[in-house]
C-alpha cells in the first residue's frame, strides 16, 4: 500500500515557495545537494550520498571464459535493486517501475557509454578476461536515487583495482594486493546524471490550468517532495570533456526547446566540478590506504 | 564505434540513397474502428518501420483502485510482434525496452491529453509493432497520436517525433536500424503548435554543440511531418462529411420507410 500522496497544503506550500525562488531544505533552484562519498575497507566499495539519500555500490571482479563471439573483450554486468529499505514506497516482490528505470539509467549510463575499456579487461585471448560486477545497494532514497546510484557506480568503478596479473608462457600468475600493488580499470570517461524537475501548477492541480498564465519553473537535484511533485523530469548525464552520455525527458510537461539547451548549459560545469571532486577524493583514499601498507 | 557500412558517401548520400535530412516515405492511415470495438485506430509507418495503434476510451476504468478522481488515467500497453525484428526474438510485456517504451508513450501523452475532462475515466492506448527498421519511438508516438484523434480524444496538440542522429557533423533525420546502430541518435517529440518539446531521448555519446544542431533539425522535421500528419487527419475528416453528405445513398432494408415519414413530418 503506497503512502497517499502529498496533502493540498504541501502542494501549494512547495509552489507559493518555489514562485519566490525558494526551496524547502534553503536551496537554489540550480544548486545540487553536496556529494559525499564513504570508501569501505574493500577497494571498490562505496557509499554515495546526496543528503539523505544514500547508496552503496560495492564493485567485484573475477576471471571467466569471454564469450566466444567477442573474445577480446571483459564483460560487465550491472546489479541494483530497490527494496522497500530505500523508503516505504517501494513494496518488496514484483519489481517496480522504479527499479526498472533505475537499472535502464544504469546501463545507459555505465555500459552502453562505455565508461570501461572492456579490451583492457583481456588477460588471454579467447582464454581469460575480467568479468567485473557492479551492485548498487539503494539504502535510502530521500529523492533524486537515479542521480546517487549512477554516482555511486562510477565512483566506485574509479575506486575498484583489480589484482595484477603476469603472464609467462601458458602460466598465468595472480598476484595478492600484499606482493604487488592492485591496478585501476582503465576508464575512458566519468559521466554523471543530473535530474532537472519541472513543475507547472496546471498539471498539478487541473483545476488551476485555466485561470493564471502557465510558468513553468525548473530545479536541480529534487528532493522526495519536489520529486513527487514535480511534473516532468530531464536526465542528463554528462562527463567533463563536454560529452553527453544520456538525455532522457520521457514525457512529462512540454518544454520550450530554450529550457532544454539552459539546462545543459547548467549542467555542464556542474559534471567537471563533479569530476574534479571524485578525481580528488578516490585520489586521497588511495594515498591514505598505501600509508597504512608501509 | 566502428562503422562497417558506409552511412554517408562522397556524394552525401545515404545508404538507401536518400540526401542527409530526407525522411523516408511516412505513410499514415486513420482506420475507421474495427470490430474489436476501439474508439480509434492509426497506423503509421516510416520506411520499413511499421506500428499500428488502437485506443479504448475515454471509457468508465476497469478497477475502482486505478480510477484517479481528478482526471482519466492514461494506460499504455506495448506488443512487439515476434516477426518484427530480424532474428524472430520474442519481447514480452517485462522486455525492458518494451516497458520503457510503454512509460515513455505514456509520460508523452498523458499531459498533451486534456485528461481533466474525464475524472474517473480511463483511456487505454495499444501499441503493436509490426515491424522495426530504426526510428522506432517516434513511429509509435505520431501514430498513437492519429489514433487519439480519430478517437476523438481532446488533446491540446498533436504530437509528432522524429529521429535524428549526428555523422561526423552532418545530422541525418529518420535513422534506419543499420544507421542507428552506427551513430548516436535522439528521438525528439514536439507540440508543433506551441513548439514545445514533450520528450528528448538520446542514448550515445555526444558532444554538447553537436547536440545542439541534431535537437534544432529535429525540432524542424518534427513540424513538417507533423503537417503530413494533419492532412491526413484533414482528408479523413473530409471523407466523412462527404460520406454525410451524400446521405443514405444505399438505404438500408426495413428502415427507409419508416426514416422517410420522420422526415416529412
Amino acid at each position: 500500500m503506497r503512502p497517499p500522496s502529498p496533502s493540498i497544503n504541501e502542494k501549494e506550500f512547495l509552489f507559493a515557495s518555489l514562485e519566490q525562488a525558494l526551496r524547502i531544505d534553503g536551496r537554489a533552484l540550480f544548486e545540487q545537494r553536496e556529494p559525499e562519498l564513504v570508501f569501505g575497507d574493500e577497494l571498490g566499495s562505496v557509499e554515495c550520498s546526496l543528503g539523505k539519500t544514500r547508496v552503496l555500490a560495492i564493485v567485484e571482479g573475477k576471471m571467466i571464459r569471454p564469450n566466444s563471439d567477442r573474445p577480446f573483450e571483459g564483460t560487465i554486468t550491472i546489479h541494483s535493486e530497490i527494496s522497500p529499505m530505500a523508503s516505504v514506497e517501494y513494496e518488496s516482490g514484483r519489481p517496480s517501475e522504479e527499479e526498472g528505470m533505475l537499472s535502464r539509467m544504469l546501463d545507459k549510463v555505465i555500459r552502453r557509454s562505455d565508461v570501461v575499456d572492456k579490451e583492457a579487461l583481456c588477460v588471454r585471448a579467447g582464454e581469460r578476461v575480467w568479468h567485473i560486477r557492479l551492485t548498487i545497494h539503494c539504502l535510502a532514497d530521500a529523492g533524486n536515487l537515479i542521480d546517487c546510484a549512477c554516482m555511486a557506480g562510477v565512483v566506485a568503478l574509479k575506486h575498484f583495482r583489480r589484482p595484477e596479473v603476469e603472464i609467462v608462457g601458458d602460466e598465468v600468475t595472480i598476484h595478492p594486493p600484499e606482493s604487488r600493488a592492485p591496478v585501476p580499470l582503465t576508464l575512458r570517461h566519468l559521466p554523471f546524471v543530473l535530474t532537472f524537475a519541472y513543475f507547472s501548477r496546471g498539471a498539478v492541480l487541473p483545476s488551476a490550468a485555466s485561470t493564471a498564465s502557465d510558468t513553468i519553473i525548473a530545479l536541480l537535484d529534487p528532493n522526495l517532495l519536489e520529486q513527487r511533485l514535480s511534473s516532468g523530469t530531464l536526465a542528463l548525464a554528462l562527463n567533463a570533456q563536454r560529452e553527453l552520455c544520456v538525455v532522457q525527458k520521457a514525457g512529462g510537461v512540454p518544454l520550450e526547446p530554450g529550457e532544454v539547451t539552459r539546462a545543459i548549459e547548467i549542467a555542464v560545469p556542474r559534471a567537471k566540478q563533479l569530476e574534479a571532486f571524485v578525481e580528488a577524493r578516490v585520489k586521497d583514499d588511495w594515498e591514505r590506504r598505501r600509508v597504512e601498507v608501509r | 564505434m566502428s562503422s562497417r557500412i558506409e552511412i554517408l558517401n562522397d556524394a552525401s548520400l545515404r545508404s538507401d540513397g536518400r540526401r542527409p535530412t530526407e525522411l523516408r516515405a511516412p505513410t499514415f492511415e486513420v482506420v475507421p474502428g474495427g470490430a474489436n470495438g476501439a474508439d480509434g485506430s492509426a497506423s503509421a509507418s516510416m520506411g520499413l518501420t511499421s506500428v499500428r495503434v488502437e485506443v479504448f476510451g475515454p471509457r468508465e476504468g476497469r478497477s475502482r483502485a486505478q480510477a484517479l478522481h481528478n482526471r482519466a488515467s492514461v494506460n499504455v500497453e506495448v506488443v512487439w510482434a515476434a516477426f518484427g525484428e530480424a532474428g524472430r526474438r520474442r519481447r514480452g510485456r517485462a522486455d525492458r525496452r518494451v516497458a520503457e517504451l510503454a512509460s515513455s508513450l505514456r509520460d508523452t501523452f498523458q499531459p498533451a491529453i486534456l485528461t481533466a475532462l474525464y475524472p474517473r475515466a480511463q483511456i487505454d492506448i495499444h501499441v503493436h509493432i509490426l515491424a522495426h527498421d530504426g526510428a522506432l519511438l517516434s513511429t509509435c508516438i505520431n501514430a498513437t497520436s492519429l489514433a487519439l484523434l480519430s478517437a476523438g480524444v481532446p488533446m491540446r496538440d498533436l504530437v509528432a517525433a522524429v529521429t535524428a542522429g549526428v555523422h561526423g557533423s552532418t545530422v541525418l533525420c529518420d535513422l534506419t536500424a543499420l544507421e542507428e546502430a552506427d551513430m548516436p541518435s535522439a528521438t525528439v517529440a514536439v507540440l508543433p503548435r506551441s513548439g514545445k518539446v514533450a520528450l528528448v531521448g538520446m542514448e550515445t555519446r555526444l558532444h554538447v554543440e553537436r547536440f545542439g544542431e541534431m535537437f534544432d533539425v529535429a525540432r524542424r522535421a518534427a513540424g513538417v511531418l507533423c503537417a503530413e500528419m494533419r492532412a491526413v487527419a484533414r482528408g479523413r475528416a473530409r471523407e466523412m462529411l462527404d460520406a454525410m453528405d451524400s446521405g443514405p445513398a444505399v438505404p438500408r432494408e426495413g428502415e427507409n420507410d419508416s426514416g422517410a415519414v420522420m422526415m416529412e413530418e
